[in-house]
């Protein structure tokens, strides 16, 4: 495997693999020294057309406890903004030694055709490219639901129930293919205007009414933030209606049961997707989301980089 | 003097056809003595309503030369030349120049496409009348790659076009629907995160235009049908008298919107690749008549347009060189149809849409355009063409049919396969 472009590149063996190994690899990072030196030698170019600081820093720090060296070329700031193109900055950082790209940019398929247009001869790693995929935020949700759930291999029966604006998620997208993927029963939930009923295609059930989703006692509860930036015209009334259908709030914060996790991408925006009693909440895994992101970006960056094909 | 020995009509009747200077002078079997063309078909040359010669403004595309090479290069004796160059074709002198670039050309035909409204910008009527009194005769309008989607700008069109005795060629595409869309809209779209081009836009603005055509009773030209629904408008439009014609692209009779799994630009087109089920309702449209005509929609861009992200690059791809292959492939091979019906959606047809005189036939007395292809050839289509681009959807595909002469105005503008220099 040289590139991560989308979970569909992934079957259950080698997604379980890198789960596996992320488990591994994430002891190191509670060690007094969190580093290893798997990938010295090697340089990481993290190529990030859209701002997006978490991400970044967790690809950056995951490349560095495998003793990577690390480029970080923010678009925003760069020849980019001069027009050059994707083609000729991949190429020039490549030019400079990079060994693998990681990418995120706001069109969807960027990281696909970096990979496969003969640009470069790297890796390259979606960290987020448009509405399509961000496989390793998905990566780290299925750890975090398996070792929480203490489920075993795979996610077998487990019922995640993933809610918001679906349709301009890519979190959404990955964590459907991977999730189901793995065994878990994947629901949909959120407005019609954006929750198309296309989306049952990617095998996941679809619904509208986050109450009668509750209902069906899903044993993971992921919450999505409202991308506003990704969004062309009005999708919904208002704020104000959105979070009186759609917050993981009052009567249906208590719905949830004991032993369900509240899941999060981040960055939240406390008080419209997510209250705060709810965000803070024993059952919300967020900074367990944060702690895993690492370990699977270090497990992902050493199946492409350390040679093991 | 030339003679064509032996060759088979559309009619399935083998015969030999004369031609003198410009001119054909006879059809039927003679003594004298000529090329072999025996197992070659002979038909009127091909007319293609909807080319993009990207001249003036984009030469590096193409140009009216370069874009006549491959005409010819699939048979083609006349193009119709999109108005969306630069400066826009929406005044006599543009349309004026581009017609004299296509007779130093010399390799068919160029007709020039008017403008519909000044600019393309959908607002204002462009010079209709003083490009229809120009030297270039313009019979067709159109404001492709734009829709003209303003009701009452498409109605006072359509009204004023109908008295220069023109028609107007609609790019249905309700923008509203369309913005930022990049591909057909379904789970495909979905999957991808790639904005859905719903095929309502495109039904919506056929169904309202074949009304306005029917209320002020004109003709009405649709571009580039891609779905099933815009099947079943036109189809109820015709049933209802309205004077509407239909056209289909090589592209969307082979393609499908699978293809853009791949996220490779040179599936990226306007309008886009649909679903398999669309595809299959074009083929019988096309068979039964209620499509009307193949317009090749030929796209050329240069690499940089296309050697990017998907959403960075141009729509349109080129298809002069497929089309026969392509018309083979859907009426011919199956046993649909025959070589009649292939005839006239790519010639008879066109022309009379087009009010093209001197094409479309092969008749004693009659201009000599027509072309010659063997049916049992095949080849593994190039992504390059004659054309200066080479973002051909078609490249690597196994083709049926080869275009082995075209004559235009009674010289070979392709001999065995090869384009004459001009």
């Amino acid at each position: 495997m040289k590139h991560l472009t989308s979970i569909r590149e992934l079957d259950t063996g080698s997604a379980i693999a890198i789960l596996d190994n992320a488990d591994e690899l994430g002891a190191v990072n509670s060690r007094e020294v969190k580093k290893l030196p798997a990938l010295r030698g090697k340089t990481v170019v993290n190529l990030f057309y859209e701002n997006s600081t978490r991400t970044r820093i967790s690809f950056e720090i995951a490349a560095k406890r495998l003793s990577a060296d690390v480029i970080n070329f923010a678009a925003a700031t760069s020849s980019v903004s001069k027009g050059e193109s994707l083609k000729d900055t991949a190429q020039t950082l490549e030019a400079l030694g990079a060994d693998a790209t990681v990418i995120r940019h706001p069109m969807s398929g960027a990281a696909q055709t970096l990979a496969t247009k003969g640009w470069i001869s790297g890796s390259v790693v979606n960290a987020g490219d448009g509405s399509h995929e961000h496989p390793t935020q998905a990566l780290l949700d299925a750890l975090t639901i398996r070792q929480i759930k203490k489920s075993g291999n795979d996610l077998a029966g487990i019922k995640v129930l993933i809610v918001g604006d679906i349709q301009h998620s890519r979190v959404a997208r990955s964590n459907v293919l991977l999730l189901s993927l793995l065994g878990a029963e994947v629901t949909l939930a959120g407005p019609e205007t954006l929750l198309p009923k296309t989306f049952a295609a990617m095998g996941c059930k679809i619904s509208h009414s986050f109450e009668e989703a509750l209902a069906e006692k899903p044993d993971v509860v992921m919450m999505l933030r409202v991308q506003r930036e990704r969004m062309q015209g009005t999708f919904f009334p208002s704020e104000r209606e959105y979070a009186a259908k759609w917050s993981l709030s009052g009567e249906r914060f208590k719905m949830l049961g004991k032993d369900t996790t509240i899941l999060h991408p981040g960055p939240m925006n406390r008080g419209f997707e997510i209250s705060n009693e709810a965000a803070d909440d024993p059952r919300s895994a967020v900074l367990t989301q944060v702690r895993n992101g690492l370990s699977v970006r270090m497990a992902v960056l050493y199946k492409l980089m350390a040679g093991e094909g | 003097m030339q003679v064509f020995k032996g060759v088979s009509l559309a009619s399935g009747e083998t015969t030999d056809i004369t031609l003198e200077g410009a001119n054909v002078t006879k059809v039927g079997k003679t003594t004298e003595s000529g090329l072999d063309c025996s197992g070659l078909m002979a038909l009127p040359g091909f007319v293609d309503l909807h080319t993009h010669l990207r001249q003036p403004g984009y030469e590096a595309s193409e140009t009216v030369l370069s874009g006549s090479r491959s005409g010819a290069a699939g048979g083609y004796t006349a193009l119709f030349a999109m108005a969306n160059s630069d400066p826009v074709a929406d005044t006599a002198s543009v349309v004026e120049q581009v017609m004299k670039l296509g007779e130093e050309a010399g390799l068919l035909e160029v007709r020039p496409i008017g403008a519909v409204t000044k600019g393309l910008a959908g607002t204002e009527l462009s010079a209709l009348g003083l490009m229809a009194n120009s030297k270039a005769k313009v019979k067709v309008f159109s404001d492709d790659g734009h829709c003209v989607h303003d009701p009452l700008v498409m109605q006072r069109a359509l009204t004023y076009v109908k008295g220069l005795g023109a028609v107007i060629a609609q790019h249905a595409q309700e923008p509203r629907l369309t913005e930022g869309s990049q591909m057909n809209s379904g789970e495909l779209s979905t999957e991808l995160g790639l904005k859905g081009w719903p095929s309502v836009a495109e039904e919506s603005i056929i169904a309202r235009d074949a009304l306005l055509a029917e209320q002020v009773g004109a003709r009405l030209h649709i571009c580039h049908l891609t779905t099933a629904g815009a099947v079943d408008v036109v189809r109820w439009a015709k049933a209802r008298g309205i004077q509407i014609t239909a056209e289909v692209t090589p592209h969307h009779l082979m393609l499908t919107e699978e293809l853009v799994r791949s996220y490779d630009p040179v599936y990226k087109v306007n309008p886009p690749l649909r679903r398999m089920e669309d595809t299959l309702a074009l083929r019988e449209a096309l068979i039964d008549g209620t499509i009307d005509i193949i317009g090749t929609d030929h796209a050329p861009h240069s690499s940089e347009k296309k050697d990017c992200e998907w959403e960075q690059a141009a729509f349109g791809m080129v298809g002069l060189e497929h089309a026969a292959s392509v018309a083979q492939e859907v009426l011919i091979e199956p046993g649909a149809s025959d070589w009649r019906r292939f005839s006239e959606v790519m010639s008879s047809k066109p022309a009379e849409i087009g009010s093209l005189e001197g094409h479309g036939t092969i008749a004693e007395g009659q201009p000599a355009n027509l072309v010659l292809i063997d049916p049992a050839g095949s080849r593994t289509a190039d992504a390059v063409t004659h054309s200066l681009s080479s973002n051909n959807p078609f490249a690597g595909m196994e083709l049926k049919g080869r275009v082995v002469h075209t004559i235009f105005r009674g010289k070979f503008s392709l001999r065995d396969g090869k384009v004459k220099n001009a």
